[in-house]
C-alpha cells in the first residue's frame, strides 16, 4: 500500500520522521548535558579551557567585525541623519541598533562560523577516531568529562563576545563621525545616553545573546556528537551546524524582538 | 564463550563476523538482544550506569588506530586515566607513568604528540595507557592492524608479557593469525555471529574444520566463497547460461 503513494509524498513523509527522530535525539542529547553538567562546575578549569576556546579564540574577528560594523553604521546613520538636521542623534541611533539588534545577532552568526563549526569538527573527529569511546571505556563519562563543559564554555561565551562587539561597534560609529566627520563628541555621547535604557535596550540584548549562544552551542555539539564517523560525515556536519545556527538566530531574534520590544 | 583469568585468547573471523561486537558488549557499550554476558560473574545488562563505568575501572582496551587524545601528550594520555580516577600527587602519577611508558619501551617519547608518533608507537601508547589502571580484564580490538613485521612482534610479545605480569585476562580480536596463534592460549572463530571453532592454538593449526582451515591457511576460496553472489557470468556478459 505503502508502494502505491507518489515520490514526493514518501520523500516527505521519510524526511518528516527523520526530523521528528532527530528532534528526539537532540532532546535526548541536551538532557545528558544538562545532567551530567556537575563536573563542569567542580572542576572549572575545563570550563575555563573550553572558554578559552570559544570565546577568547573568537575575539578578533569579534573586535575586527565590530570595528567594522561599527564605521559603516556611523557613516550610513550620518548621511541620513543629516538630511534631517539630526545628525547628533547619530550616537543614540549606533548605539540602539547594536545593543538591541546587531551585536548579539551578529556576535551570534560569528560565534556559529568560528567557534560553533570548531567544536563540531572536534567532537566529530574525537567521534570518528573512536577518542569518545575509549573516554567511555576508561570510565570516564565523555558526557561529563568533554561535551558539557564545551556546552557551558560556548553558553558563557557568547554574551561576553556580543558586548565586545557592540562596544567595538560604538567606538567605530565614535571614531567615524567624531574623530572624522566632526560631529560633537558631547552631543554624541549625551544623546546616547539620554535614549539608551538599561532595561528595555541592553539586558533584553543581553538576553537576546544568552538564548543565541546557547542554540547555537547546543546546535553545534549536537551535530558533531551526531555526525556519521566519516570525512564526509564530519564536513557534512560543520555545514549544517552554520546553516542550521544561521537560521535558529534569525529566526529565534524575530520572536524575542517581538516580545521584548513591540508589545506582542 | 568463556575468558577464564590470566589467559590470553583470540576471536578471530572474517569482517563483519561479530567480533568487536563481542568487545563492546563486554564492555557495556552494546546490550544484547538475547544471551548474557558476564563479568568476574556479575551480568552486565543489569549494571547501572555507575556500576558499569565502575567495571570499566577495572579493564582496559586498546582500539584499532589507538585512539589517543591528540590534544594530549604522550605522558597525558597516559596520565589521563590516573588524574581522572584516582588522587595521587602528581609526583606519584608521573612515577607511575614513566613505569608504564619504560614497559612499553617509550619513556623516551613521553613529550611527543600523538601526531608525531608511528601507526606501531601509537598503538603502544595506547597500550601502556590502557594498563594505566592495573586492569583484570584486557580487550585488544585488531592490534595488529597496519603494523610492520616489527612492530607486529612487540605488540604481541608485549601482551603476552604484560598480561602475565598483571595476572589479568586478555582477549584479542585479530585477523593476525600468524602472531596471535604464538601468544594466545585459546582461540575462538566466529563466522555469521556465531562460535564455528574453537580450540588451543595447536588444535588449530592441525583441525580439518573447512572454514578454520581456509581461515588459518589463507586460501582464497572455500566455505568463504571469493565471488560475491551475483548472477551467472555469461548471463551478466549477455550470452545466456
Amino acid at each position: 500500500m505503502l508502494r502505491a503513494l507518489p515520490g514526493g509524498l514518501r520523500l516527505v513523509g521519510r524526511r518528516t520522521i527523520n526530523a521528528v527522530w532527530r528532534l528526539g535525539s537532540a532532546s535526548r542529547f541536551m538532557g545528558l548535558v544538562m545532567l551530567r553538567s556537575g563536573l563542569s562546575f567542580r572542576r572549572f578549569h575545563l570550563t575555563i579551557d573550553e572558554l578559552h576556546f570559544a570565546g577568547v579564540l573568537s575575539l578578533i574577528i569579534i573586535i575586527v567585525s565590530g570595528l567594522f560594523v561599527g564605521l559603516v553604521l556611523g557613516l550610513q546613520g550620518y548621511e541620513t541623519l543629516k538630511r534631517y538636521g539630526s545628525a547628533e542623534a547619530v550616537g543614540t541611533l549606533v548605539a540602539l541598533a547594536l545593543v538591541r539588534e546587531l551585536g548579539p545577532v551578529v556576535a551570534a552568526l560569528l560565534f556559529a562560523s568560528r567557534a560553533g563549526s570548531a567544536m563540531t569538527a572536534e567532537l566529530g573527529i574525537m567521534k570518528s577516531t573512536e577518542q569518545l569511546s575509549a573516554m567511555e571505556m576508561m570510565a570516564v563519562d565523555p558526557f561529563a568529562r568533554v561535551i558539557s563543559p564545551m556546552f557551558w564554555g560556548g553558553f558563557l561565551s557568547m554574551p561576553l563576545l556580543a558586548a565586545i562587539f557592540s562596544v567595538m561597534g560604538i567606538f567605530g560609529g565614535y571614531l567615524i563621525t567624531v574623530v572624522i566627520i566632526g560631529v560633537d563628541s558631547g552631543a554624541f555621547w549625551s544623546q546616547m545616553q539620554s535614549s539608551v535604557d538599561l532595561r528595555d535596550d541592553i539586558v533584553n540584548g543581553v538576553i537576546k545573546s544568552v538564548v543565541f549562544g546557547a542554540a547555537v552551542t547546543a546546535i553545534a555539539l549536537f551535530e558533531g556528537y551526531d555526525a556519521p564517523p566519516t570525512a564526509e560525515g564530519v564536513s557534512h556536519a560543520v555545514t549544517r551546524t552554520v546553516v542550521t545556527s544561521a537560521l535558529a538566530v534569525l529566526a529565534l531574534d524575530f520572536v524575542l524582538t517581538a516580545f521584548m520590544f513591540t508589545g506582542v | 564463550m568463556a575468558f577464564p583469568r590470566g589467559k590470553v585468547i583470540a576471536i578471530m573471523g572474517g569482517s563483519g563476523t561479530g567480533k568487536t561486537t563481542v568487545l563492546r558488549l563486554i564492555g557495556g557499550q552494546l546490550k544484547p538482544d538475547g544471551g548474557e554476558v558476564r563479568v568476574d560473574a556479575n551480568p552486565v545488562r543489569d549494571m547501572s550506569h555507575a556500576e558499569l563505568y565502575a567495571m570499566r575501572r577495572k579493564m582496559g582496551m586498546l582500539f584499532q588506530f589507538g585512539a589517543l587524545f591528540t590534544d594530549l601528550s604522550v605522558f597525558d594520555n597516559v596520565a589521563f586515566p590516573l588524574r581522572e580516577h584516582t588522587r595521587l600527587p602528581e609526583s606519584m602519577i608521573r612515577d607511575l607513568v614513566l613505569m608504564k611508558l619504560n614497559a612499553v619501551g617509550l619513556r623516551g617519547a613521553q613529550a611527543l604528540k600523538p601526531a608525531e608518533l608511528s601507526g606501531g608507537m601509537a598503538r603502544r601508547v595506547a597500550l601502556a595507557r590502557a594498563i594505566a589502571l592495573d586492569p583484570m580484564l584486557i580487550m585488544y580490538d585488531e592490534p595488529f592492524t597496519g603494523l610492520d613485521p616489527i612492530s607486529v612482534g612487540i605488540i604481541g610479545n608485549l601482551i603476552r608479557r604484560l598480561n602475565d605480569a598483571l595476572g589479568a585476562t586478555s582477549i584479542i580480536v585479530t585477523h593476525d593469525v600468524q602472531e596471535s596463534l604464538k601468544i594466545e592460549d585459546y582461540v575462538y572463530f566466529l563466522s555469521g555471529g556465531h562460535v564455528v571453532a574453537e580450540g588451543t592454538p595447536q588444535q588449530v593449526i592441525q583441525t580439518t574444520e573447512p572454514f578454520v582451515h581456509q581461515f588459518v591457511h589463507g586460501e582464497a576460496d572455500g566455505p568463504v566463497p571469493f565471488h560475491y553472489g551475483a548472477p551467472a557470468f555469461g548471463e551478466d556478459l549477455g550470452i545466456g547460461r
